[in-house]
């Protein structure tokens, strides 16, 4: 009796906080894309219709954002892992201890900085007199501008220490002597990677990838600043959350049924329970 | 360093953008012929003791301590203020029913008043709202429904062409540069990122398609909406940016990714650089104009049109638009001072014939506000909806 008061007390805050406020606003905003908004005071007003879906399904605009928020997501996740896995290696095995250090700070310093702070960095550096287009313009090359290439860099350098690190961790922690097992077997070192190091790291990369995936899928302020013409789920949800809640919280159920699909295939290759 | 200078400005100019909400459409025969059912709220007849405070939501730079404090003095009120960047943000929190009063554009306020969200102004009370207060910014569509005002004017804008005079070399005599798929500044065009920049499609194909029979860009049929749209579309190939955030815009401009567009006279002035240059094109143009209206629900109805009339002075109107960048609705201001007469010789605060060739913001609504009875026009949510299909 004693040790299930202890157990409720322990788990008496995080249920609060995972029932109270994520269940429960999650709930709310399901319940609210089944509301109807008057056209002209646009007020809401509780009801049930299911015209915000219609609507969403009707108009191609909806169904286009989402897929191409669904590219640039993944496009940041595989761009991610390219840059992580080598770095990790890198740091890993290769680099000396004070190098080591140096880029592990390197990596994670971007997250101290404010993120509008960091976008913002990034539309100086891709203006069109901005820092890239100054630094490569004499080689003839030109910079993407704003566009959904840009989106893609942004949020690439917005997430990647949340791939870095544990791709990083991971290599870390595999033992030297598989490194010199393959060795002595005659695999090369890209074979190596391939065949040692990928296979073992890959808990870490998929960790790792549903933070820069659902990171990307929600945001918005990216595509604002750097996108030029870029729209993404979350620019249209912003577009409508005042003007016409039931619509917004409508569409914000195809990022969550996004992050799901990938959370279940991910769980279907065994990955989460070795995370 | 010149960032650094650019940030501030686009600081102030965010205040801007929030003003940026805004208004409503204009001319007097519209007006006439409108009529929308309201919800019945009473007026107050006469004033009573003042409350201890009021509560305000306004856009930035519309009530700052350098005017309220001195109300508070003269009148016991304190004053609280809550600044709101869009005009459906103002909408959203005037139902809360937290607030006594909102500085409210033209597209916010039309909402309002059919919402029962504001009470009708009794104008014998507000005894600053004179003869001073600009032909053009009274009795509109925007704040006086029925014949029954609802709001005080503050003061307005409009959206002007502001252009990079180092790329584009002769003065824009029309909004073609910004429109047509042949522009030579294509992929250097800026564009307003709201709905409500559907209107700015509809006032270029009011004066280039005649044939579609549009009289009042916030006043459009399906067909109508539909061939603006078509023409948004034809802009989204050759923009380089949408703006909705004052400093994204300047930035937009001072960095040299966009050389012309859509834009605000105190956006070209927080460039704070010369080549940067205005005009308003022969289509004419959008724009904003705001009013204060006092919230139906208000506790403190005394405060409320204490600060009204307050702020309806040829002084304080006059602080208001000069910290804002706009034309301020009480034209005793321009007589003050020569800096003030400056003022509103730069925004033509008294031009009435500028701002006849002006749109300013107006909700859309079912009922063609331009008097047609035979259609039936688009409404806010159907442009919202129809804006979302531009850019993808």
């Amino acid at each position: 009796m004693n040790r299930r008061a202890q157990l409720s007390a322990l788990l008496a805050l995080p249920m609060l906080w995972l029932i109270g406020i994520y269940i429960f606003s999650l709930v709310m905003l399901l319940v609210t894309a089944f509301w109807v908004t008057d056209p002209f005071t646009s007020k809401v007003k509780p009801g049930f219709t299911l015209r915000n879906f219609e609507q969403i399904i009707a108009n191609p605009a909806y169904a286009t954002t989402s897929l191409r928020t669904l590219g640039i997501a993944l496009a940041v996740t595989a761009l991610s892992i390219l840059i992580s896995v080598p770095l990790g290696i890198f740091m890993a095995k290769v680099a000396s201890p004070k190098l080591r250090a140096i880029l592990a700070v390197a990596i994670t310093l971007p997250l101290w900085a404010g993120y509008l702070v960091k976008i913002l960095a990034m539309r100086i550096t891709f203006t069109e007199d901005g820092f890239f287009n100054s630094m490569l313009g004499p080689l003839g090359i030109s910079g993407p501008g704003f566009s959904i290439v840009t989106v893609v860099l942004t949020l690439t350098y917005l997430w990647l220490p949340y791939m870095a690190v544990p791709v990083y961790t991971a290599i870390r922690q595999l033992p030297p002597n598989l490194f010199d097992a393959s060795s002595d077997l005659g695999a090369g070192a890209g074979f190596t990677i391939r065949t040692v190091v990928l296979p073992l790291i890959k808990p870490a990369i998929i960790a790792g990838s549903i933070f820069t995936f659902s990171l990307s899928l929600g945001d918005y302020i990216a595509a604002k600043f750097v996108g030029g013409s870029t729209q993404m789920i979350g620019s249209i949800i912003a577009s409508n959350i005042n003007l016409n809640p039931p619509i917004a919280a409508a569409y914000s159920l195809v990022p969550i049924a996004f992050v799901v699909i990938y959370l279940v295939s991910v769980q279907r290759t065994g990955a989460l329970e070795r995370m | 360093m010149r960032f650094k200078i650019m940030t501030g400005a686009a600081f102030i100019a965010v205040a801007a953008l929030a003003l940026s909400g805004c208004s409503a459409d204009t001319d007097s025969t519209a007006t006439g012929g409108l009529s929308i059912d309201v919800p019945d709220i009473p007026m107050l007849e006469e004033l009573g003791e003042m409350e201890s405070e009021v509560n305000i939501i306004a856009w930035s730079g519309f009530v700052e301590p350098a005017w309220s404090d001195a109300f508070t003095e003269e009148t016991g009120c304190t004053v609280n203020r809550r600044v709101a960047g869009t005009s459906d943000e103002m909408v959203q929190l005037m139902r809360t029913g937290d607030y006594d009063l909102v500085s409210a554009s033209g597209d916010a306020s039309l909402r309002l008043i059919a919402g029962g969200d504001v009470q009708p102004i009794n104008l014998d009370l507000v005894p600053n709202f004179g003869d001073d207060i600009v032909e053009g910014m009274k009795g509109q569509i925007y704040d006086t429904i029925n014949g029954q005002s609802y709001g005080v004017p503050i003061g307005r804008g409009a959206n002007i062409l502001q252009y990079n005079s180092d790329v584009v070399t002769e003065e824009p005599t029309s909004w073609d540069v910004a429109w047509e798929a042949d522009s030579p500044y294509a992929g250097e065009i800026i564009a307003y990122d709201a709905p409500i920049y559907i209107a700015d499609a509809a006032v270029y194909l009011m004066a280039h398609e005649p044939d579609l029979g549009i009289t009042n860009p916030y006043a459009l049929d399906q067909d109508q909406l539909d061939a603006a749209i078509d023409l948004l579309k034809q802009q989204n190939k050759i923009v380089s940016e949408y703006w909705a955030d004052p400093a994204a815009q300047i930035t937009s401009f001072a960095g040299g990714t966009t050389s012309l567009g859509t834009s605000w006279e105190i956006l070209r002035k927080l460039t704070d650089d010369d080549k940067f240059k205005s005009v308003l094109p022969e289509e004419g143009s959008t724009g904003w104009s705001d009013a204060w209206m006092i919230a139906a629900e208000s506790e403190s109805p005394n405060c409320a049109y204490a600060w009204v009339d307050y702020t309806s002075s040829a002084e304080v109107n006059g602080a208001i638009a000069t910290n804002f960048g706009m034309a301020p609705a009480n034209a005793a201001f321009c007589d003050t001072s020569d800096e003030a007469a400056a003022h509103c010789e730069y925004f033509n605060a008294t031009d009435e014939e500028y701002f006849s060739n002006v749109w300013f913001w107006t909700t859309p609504i079912e009922q063609c506000i331009d008097g047609r009875t035979d259609v039936t026009c688009t409404n806010f949510q159907q442009w919202t909806d129809a804006w979302l299909t531009v850019k993808s």
